[in-house]
């Protein structure tokens, strides 16, 4: 279905906690969505779609409707593909506003690991009936270690270093030193990160994002609402989404399902890679990045190292100035799934709204991008192309 | 640097409906993966329909001869250090694993492998497949 032009991105809000162990998670998606239906200018009653993934605590989607009391609505889905969730949203909304199942679809997302001390250092507790679990638990499968195991085999296959993952650190902590918001203010070296201590070979602690609790919202509008409101419109110009796993056993850690979900959405949009002007790029791990650039098409595969060192991704210095909030890696993760945070500095830019000294100079094609789930084993791949309209 | 491998304690797996064979054979030392009565190919981890065509598969027994695919030192183990890994067989399927009784700062992609079964936490639990450098 053709998305162009059919819903508008009208509201978009991050809550500013990064810690929050006075709040339930539920209270945080609701003051969420509020951020977001103040910032497009729309009400409470005027909800008719709602959108949220696994976060969404006690019945999911059933909790969340009747805890924010959204009572007209005629849409719902509750897509769940961990941190790339929010983006499958986006583009679900969109084709759902598109065949007039609704007119205002809110998307939230909101948790808070920090506070219940929750990383991916740990094990999750898959219970029974889970058939791949049995075959990796036993092993100490955590999500650091999967995300670590595509480092170790890209370096095997392409001769990327330390250094190189490093570079997106480090990039991160140059955009994230002008967000108030942002968990983690200073700049860091590449020599900081590769002298971070160990946490699961090759990647050590700076290669991580930061464990935060928050959470963010999203709305989209049927055009003719969309050009009553208030704010800047954002549009929805491509989108793509994909599952990859262990293939049977053909496991191949060389690249992610961003190799689907990119062109997918690029087709559609009808528009390349070196089109885009500013890149949110879901940042789990430094290695997380690497892949996407390389499987999106911002360089060729094998070559992600080069393409990041010495700045590229820097804005104002690099060619792809990507995560200008500081992205999961300096400023914010919340429920240890930043999917929405993507979108939403995406938008930021695409308004002409993101820090002055981080902000791309006529900003009117961006992408978001979301990788969910685990690197190494399963997850789920979601590519927005978004524009100033 | 050195990382002598120590052993951690393991938590015994679920044993789900289709899987009883593995864990039975594994208790006799014995690797196994399930291969397709269509298709013929063989996948890891082990379904009772195939993954590739949706055939329905048997047991076959595995050499537990392989090769290290990837691997990470996990610094900070449970609670000593410890090294998950990627291991593909000989058979051509490649498993999630740990690579032990070795010092695991010497574990190198490419490495040949076999299976050694540790045992799991608990009363008559089953014993996990785990790989040593050969």
């Amino acid at each position: 279905m053709e998305l162009r032009d059919k819903a508008y991105i009208v509201g978009a809000y991050e809550h500013p906690t990064r810690k929050a162990p006075d709040k339930s998670v539920a209270q945080l998606h609701a003051e969420s969505a509020k951020g977001a239906l103040e910032d497009a200018g729309l009400s409470h009653s005027d909800i008719d779609g709602y959108f949220c993934a696994g976060d969404a605590p006690g019945l999911g989607m059933l909790s969340m409707a009747d805890y924010m009391g959204l009572r007209n609505l005629r849409h719902i889905d509750s897509t769940e593909t961990g941190g790339s969730s929010y983006l499958i949203h986006v583009s679900h909304a969109a084709q759902a506003i598109a065949m007039g199942r609704c007119d205002i679809a809110l998307i939230t997302l909101a948790g808070r690991p920090r506070s219940a001390g929750s990383s991916g250092l740990q094990p999750r507790s898959w219970g029974s009936d889970v058939p791949d679990a049995p075959f990796e638990s036993p092993f100490g499968s955590v999500t650091v270690n999967s995300y670590a195991l595509v480092a170790q085999r890209h370096m095997y296959e392409y001769g990327t270093t330390a250094e190189q993952l490093a570079w997106i650190k480090v990039a991160a902590s140059h955009h994230a030193q002008h967000n108030p918001h942002a968990m983690l203010k200073d700049v860091v070296t590449v020599e900081d990160v590769v002298n971070s201590p160990m946490v699961a070979s090759p990647l050590k602690r700076l290669d991580c994002c930061v464990v935060s609790d928050g959470g963010g919202a999203l709305i989209l509008a049927r055009p003719e609402i969309a050009r009553q409101l208030k704010r800047p419109l954002v549009g929805i110009r491509g989108a793509g989404e994909a599952v990859k796993g262990q293939l049977g056993g053909e496991v191949d850690l060389t690249y992610s399902a961003a190799r689907t979900s990119g062109p997918l959405a690029f087709a559609q949009a009808g528009v390349t890679p070196q089109d885009i002007k500013y890149a949110s790029i879901y940042d789990s791990f430094t290695i997380t990045v690497l892949m996407q650039l390389e499987d999106l098409g911002f360089c060729k595969k094998g070559e992600g190292g080069k393409f990041v060192s010495d700045g590229n991704l820097i804005s104002g210095v690099g060619k792809l100035p990507f995560n200008t909030d500081g992205g999961g890696l300096c400023n914010n993760h919340p429920a240890n799934r930043g999917g929405i945070t993507k979108v939403i500095e995406a938008v930021r830019q695409l308004r002409g709204e993101a820090h002055p000294a981080v902000q791309v100079p006529n900003c009117d094609l961006a992408l978001a991008h979301g990788t969910g789930g685990l690197l190494g084993s399963r997850h789920g791949s979601a590519t927005l192309i978004l524009e100033r309209v | 640097m050195s990382k002598p491998f120590q052993p951690n304690p393991i938590v015994a797996p679920t044993i789900e409906a289709g899987t009883e064979y593995f864990w039975a054979q594994a208790k006799a030392g014995q690797l196994t993966i399930k291969a397709c009565k269509s298709c013929g190919k063989v996948h890891f981890y082990p379904r009772t329909l195939c993954p590739f065509c949706f055939g329905e598969t048997e047991w076959k027994p595995a050499s537990g001869k392989g090769k290290v695919y990837s691997y990470s030192v996990m610094a900070r183990g449970n609670p000593n250090p410890y090294c998950i890994a990627y291991v593909t067989l000989e058979e051509g399927p490649t498993m999630m694993t740990q690579i032990v009784d070795c010092d695991l700062d010497d574990v190198r992609i490419g490495q040949d492998v076999t299976v050694v079964f540790k045992p799991t936490e608990g009363e008559d639990t089953p014993p996990v497949p785990m790989f040593k450098p050969v």
